[in-house]
């Protein structure tokens, strides 16, 4: 006799409640240095008054995010002293015992409550089919593809960091844009930047979207902007609310004149192009065709080997590094870079706006657009890709499909994060239980239409198989482990990239050629 | 299902050997089934546990069938195919009959305690009460593969079966640091079975097949389902209680193995109560009908 089916509300539960039981299994899993980083922060906002935390430099790892995250674990350092005092002493660097492992795991595996009241509400937005049964449903897809999200659970936490909770004000903030509750989206926003200020890639999305759409009350006929319907009633709620909260973040740090060293501590532009190890973007790419065509050169003899740099770009420290044969690349470059990369879709969006929808496909190309072109990208950034993607996946076909690809290659590239022996079932385990849910889900989601994987995608997607055997378990074992170590990381950086411009160009064109939404459902 | 694999002891081997031969019987496919259950017996002895169930069926389907005519038959087939997988195993040490000796010595260590350990069994527990020493040894995950097979027809019992016997492994678990992955395990499991199978839902007395039991003692006690369910609730908080107390406080000097005996002693009391429970069952069950579609 067969169980009879749970409701949704009790399986939203059970889904939040197992995602948390793993994540406490996975409290005593290997944890890297970011772990000593939120310590370390622990105890320089509880033991040190407000006007001493932007210059604290005990530890190397000093406070490099915006002032409410500051606080944030200011307020987490006042439970922490009843787990062991001992984590809120400055001087005691790298300590780690059991009572603060367990403490840090707590403290983020709560704050991901956020990020469960966020996929809440967002399935909420969700346009529902009725038909379908429980397992088939868009909101119980996305409440896996987002709660269950493996890159969210290795960084969070295996690695080490808040993520969860960030993504759950992000998604908190999106949600409320689809319910047209423009003000508590745009609040939700500013306290995001000020939490964490790598969200200042999305932010011309916002500003954009709120501008046409918000402070515009009206549309013509046709859907093009009319310039009468500004409202500066609400272009001054809007300012109001933004800067109120800038102050009150940033406001005694103002007041005690730290602004300058407040923003240097945020912003260090001394660090490299690239990471050690290179985000899988256009960067990686344009290292790689730098020194082919050196080596090129070389041999053909065009170049000289002693005129050309020596090669440090590919070392375990982040330092500065010249190009051989390419021009180098500055900060400046790439900021221009960056904004060239997005500035179509937000034309698009102010043109032709697609109500909350266009919004969030050009917040994700403006995310995607940055994490190609940015300076210093982290591989992490491509969560900030990938959870609000989910979101379109799981209405529309094509996104589905970008979806697989950017997820797959995302995460994928997430695993020289955990490098350790005993993760390795973990991270190979949880990485195929949710590529194998995704995968079927959307398929049966969207099984009407043919197959959503072309079969060049889906020899692209399975050549990450012999990758990884590759880079694993082969290369470790052949001469040129010593030699050349950094190759199973060229290798991996260089095939995800390739994914990753691949889903950037589509999700270009699905912005590009889509029709207006209204339209689409009126023809239904 | 959860497996312990403490101390590496490669158990699933045995138990899936045994699962299979269950499986066979189940669908019929005999000779299968002895087989496989002849080459887990010669994995591990410990399934001596489960030989004799085995045998009272076979032997019992055999004689249904006429121990003259066809049950005969069958009676020689499994023999044969008995013997024939013990020879094979055992051909290497048959040559000599001092190896054979030896090899059942070790099998067999007669020198060892009455038990290992504190064990929930009956020994253990009266020797809190009587000092005994003679012969046993522990393994309770033994009886899990077997209860799990039956966690469909009769969730309730199974879970609570399934708790009792890794909390009863708690002062093994704490010993090798395993207090997190037995908390979050067992809360994870406790949450999942309850929530997937209803199995709080399935209590009436037909579900907990105790309809009979109920008409024969509905004089002296009250519904007896109800009992059933409040003592899952009541063992549940007990052994969440000893849990706690056992990782928190420390026992009086006097008394340093105080907790591991409370619980093999909490979970013994619950062992005996789910073999008469089973007993009961298993007795009163009704015969099944032949044109009923079930395999058992």
């Amino acid at each position: 006799m067969a169980a009879p089916m749970p409701s949704e509300h009790s399986c939203f539960f059970a889904l939040a409640l197992c995602v948390s039981f793993l994540k406490c299994l996975l409290i005593n899993a290997y944890h890297s240095t970011d772990f000593e980083v939120h310590r370390n922060w622990l105890a320089l906002t509880h033991s040190l008054p407000v006007s001493q935390w932007y210059y604290e430099a005990t530890s190397e790892w000093t406070l490099d995010y915006p002032p409410l995250f500051a606080w944030f674990e200011y307020g987490l350092s006042h439970i922490a002293r009843f787990f062991d005092k001992e984590m809120l002493v400055i001087q005691n660097l790298n300590y780690a015992s059991p009572a603060t492992v367990l403490f840090q795991r707590l403290s983020v595996i709560a704050a991901d409550m956020v990020l469960v009241y966020a996929v809440k509400e967002c399935c909420k937005c969700l346009r529902e089919d009725k038909g379908k049964d429980l397992l088939g449903k868009p909101s119980f897809i996305l409440t896996v593809l987002v709660l269950w999200n493996f890159g969210l659970l290795i960084v969070d936490h295996i690695h080490f960091q808040y993520n969860g909770f960030l993504f759950g004000v992000l998604l908190l903030s999106i949600a409320r844009h689809f319910q047209n509750r423009h003000l508590e989206g745009a609040f939700l926003f500013s306290i995001l930047l000020n939490l964490k200020h790598i969200y200042l890639y999305i932010a011309p999305a916002y500003g954009i979207f709120l501008l046409r759409c918000f402070c515009f009350t009206q549309n013509n006929a046709d859907g093009s902007l009319q310039w009468r319907g500004f409202s500066l009633l609400r272009l001054v709620a809007l300012g109001t609310i933004v800067l109120t909260t800038f102050a009150v973040s940033f406001g005694p740090f103002i007041a005690l004149g730290q602004l300058p060293q407040v923003l240097s501590r945020l912003f260090p532009f001394k660090r490299g192009l690239c990471h050690a190890y290179w985000a899988p973007n256009f960067w990686a790419l344009y290292n790689v065709a730098d020194k082919a065509f050196s080596i090129l050169g070389v041999k053909l003899k065009l170049l000289d080997m002693n005129k050309l740099p020596k090669a440090s770009m590919t070392g375990g420290l982040v330092q500065e590094f010249q190009h051989s044969v390419l021009p180098s690349v500055s900060p400046l470059a790439t900021l221009a870079c960056t904004l060239l990369s997005v500035l179509p879709a937000l034309l698009r969006i102010w043109h032709r706006p697609d109500g909350a929808r266009g919004f969030l496909r050009c917040l994700v190309i403006c995310a995607l657009g940055s994490f190609m072109f940015g300076w210093h990208v982290h591989e992490k950034a491509i969560l900030m890709v990938i959870l609000p993607l989910s979101l379109l996946a799981v209405e529309s076909r094509e996104d589905a499909r970008i979806f697989l690809i950017l997820s797959i290659t995302g995460h994928y590239s997430l695993f020289p994060l955990l490098f350790t022996t005993q993760e390795l079932p973990i991270k190979i385990f949880l990485m195929l239980l949710f590529t194998i849910f995704s995968f079927t889900s959307l398929k049966t989601l969207f099984r009407k239409g043919g197959s959503l994987l072309n079969p060049l995608e889906a020899t692209y997607l399975l050549g990450l198989i012999p990758l990884e055997l590759i880079c694993e378990f082969v290369y470790p074992l052949t001469v040129w482990q010593k030699t050349f170590p950094f190759l199973p990381l060229m290798f991996t950086s260089v095939y995800c990239a390739l994914g990753v411009t691949y889903a950037f160009i589509r999700l270009y064109i699905s912005l590009l050629t889509c029709s207006d939404t209204t339209k689409r459902i009126k023809t239904q | 299902m959860k497996h312990r694999d403490t101390g590496k002891k490669y158990n699933s081997v045995s138990l899936g050997l045994a699962l299979w031969g269950i499986l066979g019987l189940g669908l019929g496919w005999d000779l299968f089934g002895s087989l496989a259950f002849t080459l887990a017996l010669n994995y591990k002895q410990m399934e001596l546990y489960h030989s004799l169930p085995f045998f009272c069926y076979l032997m019992g389907k055999c004689i249904k069938q006429g121990l003259t005519g066809r049950g005969f038959f069958l009676l020689a087939k499994i023999a044969l195919t008995v013997l024939v997988t013990f020879a094979l195993c055992w051909m290497p040490f048959l040559s000599d009959p001092k190896q054979s000796l030896q090899v059942l010595h070790r099998l067999f260590p007669v020198d060892r305690g009455l038990f290992e350990d504190k064990v929930a069994n009956t020994w253990c527990s009266l020797n809190v009460l009587i000092k005994i020493k003679t012969l046993l040894s522990r393994e309770t995950q033994l009886f899990l593969r077997p209860v799990c097979l039956v966690i469909n027809e009769m969730p309730l019992i199974a879970i609570w079966f399934l708790l009792t016997s890794t909390f009863s492994m708690l002062p093994l678990l704490l010993k090798d640091g395993l207090l997190l992955p037995y908390a979050v395990t067992s809360s994870a499991f406790l949450f999942l079975s309850l929530y997937l199978l209803s199995a709080l839902e399935k209590t009436t007395d037909e579900e907990l097949r105790l309809s009979l039991s109920h008409k024969l003692t509905q004089h002296c006690l009250p519904k007896l389902s109800l009992i059933i369910k409040w003592k899952f609730w009541f063992s549940l908080v007990a052994m969440a209680a000893l849990s706690f107390t056992s990782v928190w406080l420390e026992p009086p000097a006097k008394l340093p193995d105080l907790f591991p005996v409370l619980v093999s002693v909490l979970s013994f009391l619950q062992f005996l109560g789910f073999i008469i429970y089973f007993n009961v069952v298993q007795l009163m069950e009704p015969q099944r009908k032949k044109s009923q579609k079930k395999t058992n």
